[in-house]
């Protein structure tokens, strides 16, 4: 039964969606699930999200809580009693929230700049940024994990899901441009990290199918001329 | 210095970044050491302690780096609790993340370039104050006023500069009054880099923004 204290609104395809929703199953948590249509704007979305106007927004009870980290951290804050999303050491959290912006403010516009790249030459440096990004974050895992399986230790934590919520997006850009972009040759590490987490109980359930997903960029492309969301 | 406490500041002194973590400390009463760097120059040091990004500001905290300023800031108030820049409750410290996020995407040092559009989004920072409360942080200067103080300042040259008012007092009254206050603080106002070499630092840096604009049309 989903609980009308905690709302989320969101579409399924986003991303930034899926770090609300995965920091809400890890603490166990119903919540009603209201999705947004494609390039239309509910008045709640409007009503919640003034500055923005975008997706997602938790709302708990009557406060909108909007930008996704910030709601990843506020459902860990909130919910102190269920398993820990940010490090309890205060320099183990401060190094996840340093790659968290960087994958939000240097890989992930990266990923998207491949199918935004004009002719063959920038598609192949705008690749070779996306894979220098991910030897980058291969170092930060085997820092970050210390031998454990996920970037948070033993269960997933921020920068799992900072990071581990555009998985699905990296295989449909590796799809449809016929290249490799996580490569179990190049970061190991990584590539068993990212099976781990797409099977997690609470990323499954949350992580769009491939083949879905790049139907949904089909749609995205033609309706838009963009490529994916980036908010 | 208190023993076995080292803390140094990697900074930049026209870096409204490097402002934040400095203002973060003296807040906290927190002795640090500051290194200015020479970004024409990097040191060893800087490459070697964020040889991610490269840049400035960067803490080091017994021999730990941390960087990126607003990073920095939550570990500075997670590690000396005296003086809590955030509040406490969950829902306004999620507002106060929200409001220092908009200030670094919509107020960064390049929008300087977009003048009339960062001023836009300082109408929209204003609605984030409370008619009858000061700062941000309520009663007290918090996280977002440290985020976003440095605007009063690098605001006013930059308007002047392009000729256009960017805080401006009639169109929002309440952020005016919240920077004024954070930025007459004398333990804030200290930190202040000169206003005449940060107006000519400007020109030449907008200048460059300039020509590489120019250049990649």
């Amino acid at each position: 039964m989903a609980n009308k204290e905690v709302r989320v609104l969101g579409a399924w395809p986003s991303p930034f969606v899926m770090r609300a929703r995965i920091a809400l199953n890890i603490k166990k948590l119903d919540y009603e699930f209201l999705q947004e249509q494609l390039g239309s704007k509910s008045e709640l979305l409007l009503k919640s999200n003034p500055v923005h106007k975008k997706i997602p927004v938790l709302i708990h009870g009557d406060k909108p809580i909007c930008e996704s980290l910030v709601i990843v951290q506020y459902v860990d804050e909130v919910w102190s009693s269920g398993p820990s999303i940010l490090p309890s050491d205060p320099y183990d959290r401060a190094i996840a929230r340093f790659w968290a912006a960087y994958i939000d403010d240097k890989w992930f516009p990266s990923l998207s700049g491949i199918p935004r790249a004009q002719g063959e030459e920038a598609k192949m440096a705008a690749i070779q940024q996306v894979r220098d990004g991910l030897e980058l974050l291969e170092d930060a895992f085997v820092k970050c994990s210390k031998g454990k399986p996920f970037f948070g230790g033993d269960s997933i934590g921020y920068l799992d899901i900072a990071f581990g919520c555009f998985l699905g997006w990296l295989r449909v850009t590796e799809k449809s441009n016929g290249v490799k972009l996580l490569d179990e040759t190049k970061t190991p590490n990584l590539a068993k990290w990212a099976v781990r987490f797409c099977s997690d109980v609470a990323v499954k359930d949350v992580m769009p199918d491939t083949d879905k997903l790049a139907e949904f960029a089909k749609v995205l492309f033609a309706k838009f001329r963009a490529p994916p969301p980036s908010n | 210095m208190a023993t076995g406490e080292e803390v140094k500041v990697l900074g930049y002194w026209s870096s409204p970044y490097a402002l934040r973590v400095k203002w973060a400390l003296k807040l906290k009463a927190v002795e640090f050491d500051y290194m200015e760097e020479d970004l024409t120059n990097k040191s060893a040091l800087l490459l070697q302690l964020n040889p991610v990004h490269k840049k400035i500001p960067v803490l080091l905290h017994n021999g730990k780096p941390v960087a990126e300023s607003l990073v920095i800031m939550e570990y500075v108030d997670e590690t000396w609790k005296q003086n809590p820049l955030l509040p406490q409750h969950p829902h306004q410290r999620a507002i106060a993340r929200f409001w220092a996020k908009f200030v670094d995407e919509k107020e960064g040092e390049e929008q300087e370039k977009a003048a009339k559009e960062a001023r836009e989004h300082l109408k929209t920072l204003e609605s984030g104050l409370e008619e009858g409360k000061p700062f941000f942080g309520g009663e007290s200067i918090g996280f977002v006023d440290i985020a976003a103080a440095w605007i009063g300042v690098w605001g006013e040259i930059t308007g002047e500069i392009v000729g256009i008012k960017l805080v401006d007092e009639e169109a929002m009254p309440l952020l005016t009054a919240c920077f004024q206050a954070v930025l007459q603080t004398p333990l804030l106002k200290e930190c202040l880099p000169p206003r005449a070499e940060l107006l000519e630092h400007s020109k030449r840096f907008r200048q460059k923004l300039m020509a590489a604009a120019a250049a990649s049309t």
